[in-house]
């Protein structure tokens, strides 16, 4: 997979998230993504970084357009040093949360997206990478 | 020999009207803004606080207690001044014209003994860029106050309840949804239900950018809220590329009522106020009669 241009973004607090959110949107015009498949990565940038805001006070954000096999897109790696998670396959489950929340942020960004990874280790953090191609597959 | 604090005390009327004649040949005194005589004032106070904690010989830690009184002068004066509309240049020069002056009169006061002068101008220097520091910090701090302030505004002006027609009320919802602001939306729209006494309200999210699982949380508890109160809500302005995320998403909407559009929604409303908009026949003029 080839990096074609990178920038990171740090997020500390809510008012952070919506021009992160403009910064996802511009990553994806930049590549010509069209509006559904924008508005997909978007909604699942916009959940990842609640997530870490929520969870783990804030984090970086890592985004990048790749391109791999005459493919495009866009792929956002979300770092934070919270709490981690414990068990991952009950926090990918709709309709689980700690946090009083719908639970479907997790599992329904997985389905947002193309490509969806998730790394935590409990007490040092998460890491989580989703890419979105261009033409959404 | 006198120390530094006891020789600023002695000439602390100069050093007065020194910092005074600094700052009045400012050329960016703002007179509009504040007048001479509480400038004077503001002055006076501000350096009767720092002679008595100099004199203490202290000069390299501002937080100790000796100056707290000193700090905290100057944070309601810098604080003040970034309510008032004072610029960065103007307040910081507040404080560096002090330095000027004092510095002057211990030039005049030392002049045949150099190594001590050397030794406290450092000093003087250290102390007042440190009160500089402080003055910054409260400046900008008041300056953010104003602008959450601005952002609690814009949020309490940017959720209007409209009276579209008699019982049904519409709520346009324009930029992100957080919780703070789906506080007052809520608000609002029970507050208006409750003085309108209307049956029906429209949501509507057209200019809401992202639809995600908190945003999507928030509606549904407004709408919940509504029922609560006897009355019946309808999201209107769910764009494709919304629903096609909120299905992604798996938010479940179906017990909602849901339109397109502002006006689609409207219809529903009438309809279900059994209300019918019809196109009234024209009467028939007299040229066709003819």
């Amino acid at each position: 997979m080839i990096v074609m241009s990178k920038d990171t973004m740090e997020i500390v607090r809510e008012q952070d998230v919506v021009p992160f959110r403009n910064r996802v949107r511009e990553f994806c015009t930049r590549i010509g993504m069209s509006l559904v498949n924008q508005t997909k990565l978007i909604t699942a940038a916009s959940e990842l970084v609640r997530n870490m805001l929520k969870y783990a006070n804030g984090g970086e954000v890592l985004l990048e357009i790749v391109s791999q096999n005459a493919k495009t897109g866009v792929r956002l790696t979300f770092t934070d040093q919270g709490p981690g998670i414990s068990d991952i396959a009950l926090a990918m489950r709709d309709g689980f949360s700690t946090g009083r929340s719908l639970g479907l942020g997790l599992p329904g960004t997985k389905r947002l997206v193309n490509e969806f990874d998730l790394k935590s280790q409990p007490g040092q953090g998460t890491t989580v990478t989703v890419i979105h191609w261009k033409h959404g597959r | 020999m006198n120390t530094t604090a006891q020789v600023l005390e002695k000439n602390r009327n100069r050093i007065l009207e020194l910092w005074m004649q600094n700052q009045l040949s400012e050329a960016s005194l703002r007179d509009d803004l504040m007048t001479s005589e509480e400038l004077q004032r503001q002055s006076q106070d501000m350096l009767d606080a720092l002679l008595r904690a100099i004199s203490k010989e202290n000069y390299g830690n501002i937080y100790a207690q000796e100056f707290e009184q000193v700090t905290d002068t100057l944070r309601d004066i810098s604080i003040t001044r970034a309510r008032q509309g004072f610029s960065p240049r103007e307040t910081g020069a507040y404080v560096l014209s002090l330095k000027k002056a004092l510095s002057e009169i211990l030039v005049e006061e030392r002049a045949e003994d150099p190594t001590t002068l050397y030794k406290e101008l450092i000093a003087i220097n250290n102390l007042l860029d440190n009160l500089s520091i402080v003055t910054f910090e409260t400046f900008i701090k008041g300056r953010e106050e104003v602008i959450l302030r601005q952002t609690d505004e814009i949020s309490e002006i940017s959720t209007p309840v409209i009276r579209v027609w008699d019982g049904i009320l519409a709520l346009p919802i324009i930029g992100t949804l957080d919780s703070a602001r789906t506080q007052i939306v809520m608000e609002n729209l029970l507050q208006e239900i409750v003085n309108t006494g209307s049956n029906i309200a429209i949501l509507d999210i057209s200019g809401v950018p992202a639809v995600d699982s908190l945003v999507a949380q928030h509606l549904i508890k407004t709408v919940s809220a509504t029922r609560l109160m006897g009355a019946e809500c309808i999201i209107s302005g769910i764009r494709a590329e919304i629903a096609q995320t909120i299905v992604h998403l798996g938010i479940d909407l179906s017990n909602i009522k849901t339109k397109a559009s502002l006006a689609s929604a409207l219809q529903l409303a009438f309809s279900m106020t059994n209300l019918e908009v019809r196109r009234s026949e024209k009467k028939l003029g007299l040229n066709f009669s003819r």
